[in-house]
């Protein structure tokens, strides 16, 4: 069994969209990268990604593995955020098939899963349907 | 550089192989390399394996397949590039030879996937993906290839038939390969008809799950020539190039750039372009992927790879034939081994030996094997020399 | 005047009717809708927990408050259903707002009440100068056992409330708090699903305590309930309420903005604090809010708000309460509720 350090270790990003930006270049890491792989340069600021965004291709997990089993199925998608960052999650809070490419989301905090029933939870970001 | 041949290769019956340990499947598929090409020694080899140790628990490949194989102490190498794991340990072996530090070397690819349950081979075959920013949300291989379909089916009017002439097409090659292992034919209605794994591929649009190893014997051409009593298959070509890891970091989630620098370099080093190529075996570990690849290897222009399929250009007979072993759908995708089998049965058409299934006047093939979503991908054009 | 700077409420997207219960376990549903005045129940997703709706809560109330997370100088998390036995859900919420390390945090269980807990002992440490700004959040995923009465109301939901001196929306102007030992309802460790008292629950519990502490409210800020625009009172089910506002003296249109039960169901520690924010939603400068919470054990805490002109400027920074419950929801089949509530007993 792994240890939380793991999961632990990546909370900026999973809780708090935390992502890097070149200051040569201006091209936003989520993760953050210690090298920008588009110009080179090792130094960034932090930036937080926008929390709004559109689908850009999805599919619905009916086969999944073993520790999302008891919630298949569930969709997935890439999204882009408003700020041109690409990520990938589920999609939630709607009908796999009321989910279209181009619909706009809007990024909130989720279980995503649980290391077993005696483990930790561990949360990030789902998409769900723009209000 | 030395100029590279293939004296031998060696393939076996792939499928749910209970009774086969994955050393047993390896060195089976590896003595028949060595008896395909006559030779009674061998200086070096490489194990394409993705991931023995999930489906297994075994690591350290080189040296237990050395040692069943019989020939310890010499140097022994894994190669793990995920699914594209045994053409890169070809391209390893390649290396060697061309480079002169060896004369004959055995390049083998393995994986034994049945030994875990549905969800092991699932989490396994997952680890090929970015482990913290798409495997932690719950995706899966078919979710990734799924969503590449999804984007090249809105992006250029790919149909949902398009993709199943694919498999259809693919069975019909591997109905006449002994080796494969669903040898069965498809219908279009068939494939888009089978249970969905991620919506828009169904189960008949993804590769099984298999046991199977592949090798091959390769050494310097003026080798071959003295030692070999098969048609001399020589290596005129050889790419290899990555991709980001995830595929939403992908700029264009339809297009496989790293194929599509392989195939360049592969084309450059043999000195010819795409029309130049007779057959070519290409990873289609999903439908969606052999529409993708035909694109990226210069098949099919850029969002023509379905219509390509559908009109039967890529067919036995037609104008590229791809995947005439029955490709990764029909005859089984053992992932460390699928690039190693292609170098297989493109070596065996150039010889004139694939029977029923044969290309005639094959004089040039093309090899191209993927890792993850194409986040490595190496080609290979192999001719009769 | 110490009071609220931000407030912010969140409640998930499903739901379940009291008839697709009642239909499982035999009851009759029409009887169930008139006994509890209501009509369905909020269920979380398989995904959500106190601490995702107690984020989402909160980033709604920080949005409203407009200030910077590293100045909450506490995080307090009220709640019968924190996701951990042992692991604290106020530090999660810290990282995900962005407050930590320089932070308090406590989670608070109190029954129903819990909320109200955060937010009372959050406020006073705002007064008492140890901090500028402290959150306190009322939020649960609470289960009734199956076929049980509780089972047609115990809900999903979250109310954030961060309290400072400076910019107020609604000054706190009184508080108070009722406390006795009565065992209506509760939950033994490593137990599933609480119990409760039956008829126990009404007259000893609920209304003795609520009615004390609202009728001490009264008398010691020296206010009439007529003096009120709005009350809001803990929400069990949409009779109890109801019952206690006419018997104190309050009329049903000062409790109607702040009664979600009947489309909500109990959000538990949600409860009084969700009703909270729709009333801050709609309320205007100068307005009095009167508010009592209850929990099993027993015990109700009473505040008295005055809202400020900062309201209006505030109420369009994040989504309404009412935003949340107006959505389109999605209806779930008691199947598919019992998948989701952790009903069905799985292979191991």
């Amino acid at each position: 069994m792994s240890t939380s350090a793991r999961y632990w270790r990546e909370i900026p990003q999973r809780y708090r969209y935390e992502a890097s930006k070149c200051k040569g270049c201006g091209a936003v890491w989520f993760p953050p990268r210690l090298i920008c792989a588009e110009c080179g340069k090792r130094e960034f600021e932090d930036v937080t990604l926008s929390n709004t965004g559109k689908v850009q291709t999805f599919t619905v997990i009916r086969v999944a593995p073993n520790e999302f089993c008891d919630e298949s199925p569930y969709a997935i998608g890439v999204v882009e955020l408003d700020d041109g960052v690409m990520i990938q999650c589920q999609i939630v809070d709607c009908l796999p098939e009321e989910i279209k490419t181009g619909m706009p989301v809007k990024i909130e905090f989720r279980k995503v899963k649980q290391e077993g029933q005696a483990g930790i939870i561990n949360y990030g970001y789902k998409a769900v349907p723009a209000a | 550089m030395v100029d590279v041949a293939v004296i031998g290769v060696g393939m076996m019956k792939w499928g749910e192989l209970w009774d086969k340990s994955l050393r047993a499947v390896f060195v089976e598929a590896a003595l028949n390399a060595i008896d395909d090409a006559g030779v009674d020694r061998i200086d070096s080899m490489y194990v394409g394996c993705m991931t023995s140790g999930l489906f297994t628990g075994q690591e350290h490949l080189g040296a237990l397949m050395a040692d069943y194989l019989g020939v310890c102490p010499i140097p022994a190498t894994r190669v793990e590039s995920a699914c594209a794991s045994g053409g890169i340990a070809f391209r390893q072996g390649l290396i060697e030879v061309a480079s002169g530090m060896s004369e004959i070397v055995l390049v083998g690819g393995v994986e034994k996937m049945t030994d875990v349950d549905g969800g092991g081979a699932t989490y396994a075959l997952s680890t090929a993906a970015d482990q913290e920013y798409e495997d932690y949300n719950g995706v899966t291989f078919p979710g990734l290839y799924a969503m590449m379909a999804r984007a090249h089916m809105e992006k250029y009017g790919t149909t949902r038939k398009q993709l199943s002439e694919v498999a259809v097409k693919n069975h019909d090659n591997g109905s006449k390969n002994p080796n494969a292992q669903f040898r069965m034919k498809l219908t279009v209605d068939k494939v888009a008809g089978s249970v969905m794994v991620a919506d828009p591929l169904t189960i008949l649009d993804c590769s099984p799950i298999t046991d199977g190893a592949a090798a091959a014997i390769i050494c310097p051409l003026e080798t071959a020539k003295k030692i070999s009593k098969k048609p001399l298959v020589r290596v005129t070509g050889s790419g290899q190039a990555t991709d980001t890891i995830a595929l939403h970091q992908r700029k264009d989630v339809t297009w496989l750039a790293a194929a599509e620098i392989a195939a360049e370099k592969a084309y450059k080093m043999a000195g010819v372009k795409p029309s130049d190529i007779d057959l070519a075996e290409v990873h289609d570990c999903f439908t969606i992927a052999e529409i993708c690849a035909i694109e990226a290897l210069g098949f099919a222009e850029k969002g023509k790879g379905g219509p390509v399929s559908e009109n039967g250009e890529t067919a036995i007979g037609g104008r590229i034939p791809i995947n005439t072993s029955g490709g990764l759908k029909s005859k089984g995708h053992p992932v460390g081994a699928t690039g190693v089998a292609q170098i297989c049965e493109i070596t065996e058409q150039l010889r004139g030996e694939s029977g029923e299934r044969q290309v005639k006047d094959a004089k040039r093939g093309l090899t191209q094997n993927m890792g993850g979503t194409c986040a490595s991908s190496v080609v290979h054009i192999l001719e009769v020399a | 005047m110490a009071g609220i700077v931000g407030y912010g409420a969140y409640a998930p997207k499903y739901r379940i009717k009291v008839e697709e219960i009642a239909k499982v376990w035999g009851a009759d549903a029409p009887s169930y809708k008139r006994g509890l005045m209501l009509r369905e129940k909020s269920v979380p997703a398989p995904d959500q927990d106190v601490i995702t709706m107690s984020v989402e809560a909160s980033r709604n109330a920080i949005k409203r408050a407009g200030i910077d997370a590293k100045k909450i100088g506490a995080i307090y998390v009220g709640s019968e259903s924190h996701p951990y036995a042992v692991k604290p859900s106020g530090t999660v919420v810290a990282e995900a707002i962005g407050a930590t390390p320089d932070i308090h945090c406590a989670d608070f269980e109190f029954a129903c009440k819990a909320g109200t807990e955060g937010m009372f002992v959050a406020l006073s440490l705002v007064e008492a100068g140890k901090m500028e700004y402290a959150l306190g959040i009322g939020a649960d995923t609470s289960q009734g056992a199956p076929g049980d009465a509780l089972e047609y109301s115990a809900s999903a939901g979250a109310a954030a409330f961060i309290f400072g001196k400076n910019d107020t929306v609604a000054e706190v102007e009184h508080t108070n708090a009722y406390m006795t030992d009565t065992p209506d309802f509760w939950r033994r460790e490593y137990m599933h699903y609480p119990r409760h008292a039956g008829r126990f629950t009404g007259m000893p519990a609920y209304f003795k305590h609520v009615t004390g502490a609202a009728t001490a409210l009264l008398e010691i800020s020296g206010t009439k309930p007529e003096d009120f625009a709005y009350a809001v009172f803990h929400q069990p089910n949409g009779k109890f309420p109801t019952t206690v506002g006419k018997k104190l003296g309050f009329k049903p249109e000062q409790i109607e903005t702040g009664l979600l039960c009947p489309r909500l169901g109990n959000t538990y520690s949600g409860s009084s604090p969700m009703g909270l924010t729709a009333v801050l939603d709609v309320a205007k400068p100068g307005q009095l809010i009167f508010m009592v919470s209850y929990g099993s054990g027993a015990g109700s805490d009473g505040f008295i708000y005055r809202v400020t002109d900062r309201i209006s400027k505030v109420q369009d920074l994040a989504l309404k309460t009412t935003d949340y419950l107006d959505r389109e929801t999605i209806q779930l089949d008691y199947g598919t509720y019992a998948k989701f509530r952790g009903k069905i007993r799985m292979s191991e």
